[in-house]
């Protein structure tokens, strides 16, 4: 297919999804492009040291902000890992991407638990947790839906598997699916690293 | 092959003669963390007839059930399902994406390399049932198993 042509079939689809700005000068992206939205804007959540952490920590680095929880077997581990090829792809960049994993289990997912289930992907990820009313606002905050299932004597969680992106300056730009490979993910931020040097 | 790890059938009295076995080939299991209590199973299964994995057990988790995995709207839905559809000489895969064996209230930590005994019971389209025990690896909990969006497994070790 033509490039011009593909490049207008991507900006179509991204004008579809009812975002504002969809002027000739859109970048292309392969994640959705969320830039100027009215939602998403911060986070107040304890790290496995107790400390309360909000977006603002993070400014200067590319922030990938995912909810789950650890008793997941499929989804989660797919991403976080994922998240981790990432940073390698990027090489000397990858030191700018912090990954959050957010739980949306704080009843089984301790601090403890956090820690030790990010690490397994990286050292540097970061696991964020609260108690279920600051869960609930987190996840109202970025339309993320969840939903505890009973499963015989246990539960299951369904939950949206969106992961957010923000720039360097903690605007939220982009959701990924989790499709999504690391490759296009990594394209993705390299363009947006681009757009702010 | 190393992996094709069928170890026994307990055939219940039907007798294996007149039910084809079903094959069972490179069964997984997600490593877990410490406090952990939940994890899945993964394999490729195929028959020479008509069959449908129908239930699994393990000594080394409380529940376990058939999980389906399904997106809807960007939402991540597991759900039970009462059975997996093996159709005769296509096989079915469980990997991530999809279905996996679902173990729930785990007794102890899934450590990296070690092996997870895992009993399949199958049903054939007469009815009649066969259990198969297979010995599961443990894989990292970051590996990645089916080739979800281009993923792929990546072996630099």
């Amino acid at each position: 297919m033509p490039v011009v042509f593909r490049r207008l079939m991507i900006v179509s689809a991204l004008c579809g999804l009812a975002l504002a700005g969809c002027g000739g000068g859109a970048p292309k992206f392969n994640g959705t492009d969320l830039t100027g939205a009215s939602w998403g804007r911060d986070f107040s959540l304890q790290d496995p040291d107790g400390r309360t952490r909000t977006l603002a920590d993070f400014r200067g680095k590319y922030v990938l902000l995912f909810f789950g929880y650890t008793h997941c077997p499929d989804v989660c581990p797919t991403e976080l890992t994922r998240d981790a090829e990432l940073k390698k792809k990027l090489g000397a960049d990858g030191d700018r991407v912090q990954v959050i994993f957010v739980t949306v289990d704080p009843e089984r997912d301790t601090a403890e638990l956090m820690r030790s289930y990010t690490a397994a992907f990286d050292p540097k990820f970061l696991g964020l947790r609260g108690d279920e009313a600051a869960t609930k606002r987190a996840a109202s905050e970025f339309k993320v839906f969840y939903e505890k299932v009973p499963s015989g004597a246990s539960y299951t969680v369904n939950h949206t598997a969106m992961t957010y992106v923000f720039d360097a300056k903690g605007r939220l730009r982009l959701g990924l699916q989790y499709t999504q490979s690391a490759d296009q993910i990594a394209a993705d931020l390299r363009a947006l690293m681009k757009q702010e040097s | 092959m190393k992996r094709l790890l069928v170890v026994t059938t307990l055939s219940l009295a039907a007798a294996a003669a007149s039910f084809a076995q079903v094959q069972v080939k490179d069964p997984w299991v997600r490593a877990t963390v410490p406090q952990q209590t939940a994890t899945g199973a993964f394999m490729q299964l195929s028959s020479p007839t008509d069959a449908r994995l129908v239930s699994a057990s393990s000594p080394v988790a409380g529940v376990v059930e058939i999980h389906q995995m399904k997106m809807e709207n960007e939402v991540m839905k597991m759900r039970a399902v009462s059975g997996v559809d093996i159709p005769a000489g296509k096989g079915v895969e469980l990997k991530p994406g999809g279905y996996h064996v679902m173990m729930m209230n785990l007794k102890s930590q899934v450590k990296e390399g070690d092996t997870v005994p895992l009993t399949l019971v199958f049903e054939g389209k007469d009815k009649k049932r066969q259990t198969v025990e297979v010995k599961a690896m443990v894989r990292p909990l970051n590996a990645s198993g089916g080739e979800m969006g281009g993923m792929h497994m990546d072996m630099k070790h």
